[in-house]
């Protein structure tokens, strides 16, 4: 039955996964993640749920021994932050080299030391040249239903590459907001089971057959170049998969991106996360003062939406990225990775950015409106 | 005619096919082999970084007859536990899931992983063949080299480690069941492994697995040196497994007169046999043999 609820993020990423019917979840406990699992496990001790937790000694092993549920068939499920996030590194690789569309919630935390719990950007964006699909959610029902829409896209036989889903630490991961929960039979019709197109690690069903063994460089560059080949697949995959989800549930957060007060607008401000919330608020308050200010939400990181910024760049005279992480040397990795569309797409809009809210540091209104006015 | 163990093996077929990339007289892949007569069609090997990630054969082809998962070096505990979880979940509850890897991944990088899935005892087996150091890698010394054994890292033989008592380690874990094996004995070893299937929950084997570039011996003295391994009281053959509060070990037939250290042959026969231990120091002897005393005394107060 169809109910509402005012939950945090992580209680809706774990319903995204209660209704997307994980089978296998493997998880690790850290903060600000924790209560993510702590409510999977709750739901499997009590039956609620018809699924085997597994708790890892770590999240190098929660990786692991999702891909492993992954590659035998399963649909499986971890969750992880900042530290975690890295010391699963190597296994978020594998994962994707291994072509597992495992699904995994990730709430942005800044990185030790000093020791930080509060919400940044840069632990999900250091693993974007990995081969994973990134969600970003702007608030809590985004984080359920990019669960769902995740697997739909990760399990499509023409990706098959595992998804994250990123919510940021506390402010959305621990804060309640009202959020519905679907029928499961509506979810059902949106997600059928996983159903993996080729062999899998299964000898009930499958034959012999060796997956991951040494090759030689030129059949190794084939293998990665269908990597990318199934990660720009997912471009038209993840635009179905929204289509779908606003016929059946009746609204839609956008597929890669979502624009907001868009007429005649000169300035555009891109932002991801709840960042992207917020940006569309202070947007609107702007449009009463005059400013022509429209506000641009990135919800896919990767594939990165190229031909969607590159519009938006001719439509405006400026664009403004706001950042909540930083590439040392380099950028703001939003705003670097905005400024390479540009130049691809021969667009010579001006891109200001602006980077805030580092460590959890919050990011006000008059702070939005302060990088407007410094550029408009 | 009453049917040997040996008609049994030779019955059970040939899992490591002709075609693998091993050097001359690898112990790995003749354990390899009795393993997988021991296991049959049924099984998935996940298989971390170590020497059978390169001998199973070079893509397209594959010299082992069974689903063969490649993962990476430190992940196979974990990744074995997800595949069985997820087979049980789906049904398929009569499938060995098995760990083959050597003791660089199972006891230093990915002892993490080995000990997590022994104590959520995880109906798997994890098979680790020792060959006493990095070899994939070109022979690096690793938690389970002997002490004052040269490697490319150790290159004078100074002592270093102590070799980690990795199979008593894993019994400490109070598991269903732990075996040590040796390439030389393999019907021991494919008992051992026939036994294990029988086991519902964790299980661990540990097989010393002579290496000819490794060591330095000639590649045609794999079973001498490891038969001097359990002959000089070196490697011992046991059995274990936890009951109702308790660790119970019992000595394997071919180690049980070597209880006896009398009984044993001077360490020297197993040592001067390999170029690893050429130039051997008196102290190193000594510390080799404080080595295998300490793994005697650690067994003797649980056996039978």
């Amino acid at each position: 039955m169809k109910r509402y609820d005012v939950i945090t993020g992580n209680y809706s990423a774990a319903w995204g996964a209660r209704l997307s019917k994980v089978e296998v979840i493997a998880a690790y406990p850290i903060t600000p993640q924790t209560t993510i699992v702590e409510k999977l496990s709750e739901w499997v001790d009590k039956g609620e749920m018809k699924a085997k937790f597994i708790a890892v000694e770590s999240e190098h092993s929660a990786m692991s021994a999702a891909m492993g549920a992954s590659a035998a068939g399963a649909r499986a499920f971890t969750a992880t932050s900042s530290h975690g996030l890295l010391y699963m590194y190597e296994m978020i690789a594998w994962a994707a080299g291994a072509r597992t569309p495992v699904v995994m919630a990730v709430v942005n935390r800044a990185l030790g030391p000093p020791w930080n719990i509060w919400s940044e950007h840069t632990d999900v964006l250091m693993t974007r040249d990995t081969g994973w699909i990134q969600f970003w959610a702007s608030n809590n029902q985004e984080v359920l239903d990019s669960i769902i829409q995740a697997y739909r896209v990760a399990e499509d036989k023409h990706v098959l590459l595992p998804a994250m889903v990123t919510l940021e630490g506390f402010v959305l991961s621990h804060t309640a907001m009202p959020v519905t929960i679907h029928e499961q039979d509506k979810v059902d019709s949106f997600l059928p089971p996983y159903n993996p197109p080729h062999y899998v690690v299964n000898p009930m069903i499958s034959e012999p057959f060796t997956y991951g063994n040494i090759l030689f460089p030129w059949d190794y560059a084939k293998v990665r170049m269908s990597i990318e080949r199934a990660m720009i697949n997912s471009i038209d995959v993840i635009k179905k998969a929204a289509k779908e989800f606003e016929e059946i549930f009746g609204y839609s957060h956008g597929a890669l991106i979502k624009e907001e007060n868009v007429e005649n607008a000169d300035v555009a401000i891109i932002a991801m996360g709840a960042v992207a919330e917020e940006v569309e608020a202070v947007s609107e308050q702007l449009r009463k003062d005059g400013l022509k200010i429209k506000a641009v939400k990135v919800r896919v990181f990767r594939p990165f939406p190229k031909r969607e910024i590159a519009e938006i760049a001719n439509s405006v005279s400026k664009i403004i990225v706001i950042d909540r992480d930083i590439s040392f040397g380099w950028d703001g990795i939003l705003a670097s990775h905005v400024k390479a569309v540009l130049h691809e797409y021969k667009v010579d809009t001006p891109v200001f950015t602006k980077i805030m809210g580092i460590g959890g540091d919050d990011i006000l209104p008059e702070h939005i409106v302060k990088a407007v006015k410094d550029v408009y | 005619m009453v049917k040997t163990i040996m008609d049994e093996i030779i019955e059970a077929g040939d899992y490591v096919l002709p075609g693998t990339t091993a050097c001359p007289g690898c112990g790995s892949t003749l354990a390899l082999r009795y393993v997988l007569k021991a296991l049959g069609k049924n099984t998935v090997l996940v298989i971390p970084a170590c020497c059978s990630s390169v001998y199973q054969a070079i893509y397209p082809n594959s010299a082992i007859n069974v689903i063969i998962y490649n993962v990476a070096f430190a992940s196979a505990g974990a990744v074995a536990s997800g595949i069985k979880q997820a087979l049980d979940i789906k049904g398929y509850q009569d499938v060995n899931v098995v760990v083959w890897g050597g003791d660089g991944g199972l006891v230093d990088i990915g002892f993490a992983t080995v000990s997590g899935a022994a104590e959520r005892n995880e109906d798997i087996f994890i098979i680790c063949y020792d060959n006493e150091a990095y070899m994939n890698t070109g022979i690096q010394r690793s938690g389970s080299t002997p002490p004052g054994a040269k490697t490319t890292t150790t290159p004078l033989g100074k002592i270093v480690g102590f070799k980690k008592p990795m199979p008593f380690l894993m019994l400490l874990h109070g598991i269903p069941y732990v075996a040590t094996a040796n390439v030389a004995y393999p019907t021991d070893l494919y008992e051992k492994v026939k036994r294990g299937k029988e086991i519902n929950g964790f299980k661990y084997i540990h097989i010393l697995s002579p290496c000819p570039p490794g060591w330095r011996y000639d590649d045609s003295k794999t079973v001498e040196v490891g038969k001097l391994a359990v002959e000089t009281g070196y490697w011992i053959l046991w059995e274990g497994y936890y009951k109702e509060g308790k660790i119970r070990i019992s000595l394997s037939p071919p180690s049980r007169p070597y209880r006896t250290p009398a009984k044993r042959k001077p360490i020297e026969e197993f040592l001067k046999y390999q170029g690893r231990f050429k130039g051997f120091t008196e102290t190193s002897i000594k510390r080799v043999k404080e080595w295998i005393d300490y793994q005697w005394n650690l067994i003797e107060p649980f056996l039978q």
